[in-house]
């Protein structure tokens, strides 16, 4: 079973070394139970996600990883009867507490969606809604430069940087994609949370955005929901595998592939359940 | 279920020629009865349009008859002072029979007299003052004029008054076909364009009813209700769709929008009625109750369409605003708005379009009373547009038959402008995402 599982792990690069180094903890989450009316979706959840890694949620559908990744940036408090108990840390700060605003949070934790959803207005306006919002920007030369520093991160710039008047919806997924990346990178997040980003992309665009996720590990830290684990071996030095809203192992992307100590993992990643 | 040795190759599809030709054959009728249906309604409209404007197409011409004026100074302004105060109180009726009696020296006798009056329109005597007040300089001549006729002599120019029917039968003497004919011969009766049709208030003789006191209305009191509906809509519909907790409270708000809605007009009549003018004490007839009323009516409507058009906004949208930091009100404000907009112009329209057409709760705060001038403001007494057309069609003169086409005609210019308004709107401003 081992040799199967090994296979989808592609050969460590020199710089994996690195990475897998430990880093310091950006998010703690502690004993987190999410509920839905009366459905409990996540139970007694506790994780840590490191700074400057990619740390990938997989597991089935239904099992609460984008449940947990949505708490993170609070946004699960849209949901009417979604009710998050427990602690979840960043830097040290209950995110569920008083001391910080949601708007604040989400301006510090950013999210790219599963579809691509990039606003019905201009390039140029996806990117600078959420600097003008957050008034990073004094004069239109500094929002200038953070629109193009954004799509230059994102990887966008060459491509668009001629149509910046030209509708986000007009570009092709991939390209929507990483307009929706760069939207998020564009009010210096801390944290970027993806949710399945690459689900509506063709295998270029998907290669494109992996690229792109590794890249941006330097400055941001990351977490990613994915159904591929192809994808999560690839891209994330950490990985947690969630079952039935329980979160069945956690641990370098590696070893959960490679050795994985749970039998359900292992039956997950080899195909047996799921 | 039981047999356990159910074999599903065995149960072939039937990809027959007959059944396939038999889908078709289906699909061909079902085809049919849609362009039947369309070609029906069409029909209607056509005969709907028809009739009305083959009623009501002459109304947009009125007989007018050239009569030489003497504009003497003696019986203007003696004086010579100038004072439009003078001029206008000069004598304008006797100016105007003595002209037309000069045309005809041999009638004589009170009755023969007040017949040939009556071949004019009782207007007249104003129609010369007006002139002479703009255009002083004319006092000392004589100036060839051309004046309406009465309604009467219009229907008969206009080919409804039978001359083979015996004089009792008709409205117009055969003293009166003699003079009309003199006159004809003369070269003096001519059938210009109605301008009195567009730029005078209702009148009981139809040679000098025109639909702009109504048409004014209309636009007052759609005017109060556009002020009052769209904010009030707009917002009610936002709170309830965005803002509002969803629980047994918002649930019967929505049951009671939905059953508002589908209140009979003439309810909220009522309602002004009774609130607005007996309790509140506002004057009857004014565009601004009527505005209130039609508010109320429109109000459901537009909450509703305000509704459906935010709903249409795809909830991607609002999380990738929240997703950047932006904070419930700006996502409202900057995103989900912006996108419904155009949903809520074409509701509001399309619901103004029906306010616009609205008869019967105006009736009951007076707005069906005779309005011969033309309204100054939402508090001066006015008609509206469906009420005049109303109002008209219960009149008795012939004369009034063809202008109440002529208003209907109006109304749906009126109707057919805002709606391809609301068209325009929504092809402009509509989003692909």
């Amino acid at each position: 079973m081992n040799d199967t599982s090994a296979a989808l792990v592609r050969p460590p690069k020199m710089e994996q070394a690195v990475n897998d180094e430990f880093s310091p903890i950006k998010i703690s989450a502690s004993n987190v139970d999410v509920f839905y009316g009366d459905k409990q979706a996540l139970n007694n959840i506790s994780l840590d996600i490191e700074k400057n890694r990619v740390t990938s949620l997989i597991g089935p559908s239904g099992c609460g990883k984008s449940t947990f990744l949505r708490c993170i940036n609070r946004m699960n408090d849209t949901i009417e009867t979604c009710r998050v108990e427990g602690s979840i840390l960043i830097d040290g700060t209950d995110l569920n507490g008083t001391e910080i605003d949601p708007v604040e949070l989400r301006a510090r934790v950013g999210m790219v969606f599963q579809k691509p959803n990039p606003f019905p207005k201009s390039i140029y306006d996806n990117i600078a809604y959420g600097p003008k919002i957050h008034g990073m920007a004094a004069d239109k030369d500094t929002l200038d430069q953070i629109v193009q520093y954004s799509l230059e991160r994102a990887g966008l710039w060459q491509e668009v940087k001629d149509r910046l008047n030209e509708p986000g919806t007009g570009l092709s997924g991939g390209q929507q994609q990483r307009l929706c990346i760069a939207r998020a990178i564009a009010v210096s997040p801390e944290v970027i949370l993806m949710d399945e980003p690459c689900s509506a992309l063709d295998p270029i665009a998907t290669a494109r955005v992996e690229e792109l996720i590794d890249e941006l590990k330097q400055n941001y830290t990351i977490v990613i929901v994915t159904h591929s684990m192809q994808q999560a071996a690839r891209v994330s030095q950490r990985t947690a595998f969630f079952l039935l809203g329980d979160l069945v192992e956690f641990g370098d992307t590696a070893d959960i592939f490679t050795k994985p100590q749970d039998e359900r993992t292992q039956s997950y990643i080899t195909g047996r359940i799921g | 279920m039981t047999d356990t040795t159910f074999d599903i190759s065995q149960v072939k599809p039937d990809l027959s020629a007959k059944r396939i030709a038999k889908r078709y054959a289906s699909e061909r009728r079902f085809k049919l009865y849609g362009q039947v249906a369309i070609l029906i309604a069409l029909a209607m409209l056509a005969l709907l349009m028809g009739t009305i404007i083959a009623k009501g197409y002459t109304a947009f011409t009125q007989t007018h008859i050239a009569v030489d004026v003497n504009l003497s100074k003696e019986s203007i302004d003696p004086n010579g002072t100038g004072d439009p105060a003078v001029i206008g109180a000069a004598n304008y009726r006797g100016i105007s029979r003595s002209a037309i009696r000069q045309f005809f020296p041999e009638v004589s006798g009170r009755r023969d007299l007040r017949a040939l009056y009556q071949v004019f329109s009782n207007g007249i005597s104003f129609e010369i003052r007006d002139l002479v007040l703009k255009n002083p300089e004319l006092i000392g001549t004589t100036q060839r004029i051309e004046l309406r006729s009465s309604a009467d002599i219009d229907m008969l120019t206009k080919g409804f008054i039978d001359r083979s029917q015996k004089q009792e039968n008709r409205r117009v003497t055969d003293k009166q076909l003699a003079w009309y004919d003199k006159l004809v011969a003369d070269g003096r009766v001519s059938r210009p364009f109605n301008t009195t049709f567009f730029s005078n208030a209702d009148s009981r003789e139809p040679e000098q009813a025109g639909v702009l006191g109504a048409v004014i209305g209309s636009g007052l009191t759609l005017l109060v209700t556009l002020v009052l509906v769209f904010p009030i809509g707009v917002m009610s519909a936002i709170y309830l769709e965005e803002l509002a907790p969803k629980n047994r409270w918002t649930d019967i708000i929505e049951v009671n929008i939905n059953n508002l809605a589908a209140v009979p007009s003439i309810v909220f009549g009522l309602l002004g009625l009774a609130v607005l003018l007996n309790f509140l004490e506002l004057p009857r007839s004014v565009p601004l109750v009527g505005g209130i009323v039609l508010a109320l009516m429109t109000l459901p409507t537009i909450i509703i369409a305000g509704r459906s058009a935010i709903l249409a906004v795809p909830p991607s949208i609002r999380e990738a605003a929240l997703g950047v930091g932006a904070s419930r009100m700006q996502v409202i404000f900057h995103h989900v708005l912006p996108l419904a907009m155009p949903g809520m112009m074409t509701g509001t329209i399309i619901g103004m379009a029906r306010a616009l057409g609205e008869t019967a709760p105006l009736l009951m705060i007076g707005m069906v009373a005779f309005v011969a001038t033309l309204p100054q403001g939402i508090n001066d007494a006015s008609t509206v547009l469906p009420v005049q057309i109303f109002l008209w069609a219960d009149a008795p003169e012939r004369a009034f038959v063809e202008r109440t086409s002529a208003a209907t005609m109006v109304l749906l210019a009126f109707l057919i402008l805002m709606n391809l308004t609301a068209i325009m709107l929504r092809k402009k401003f509509e989003r692909r995402w």
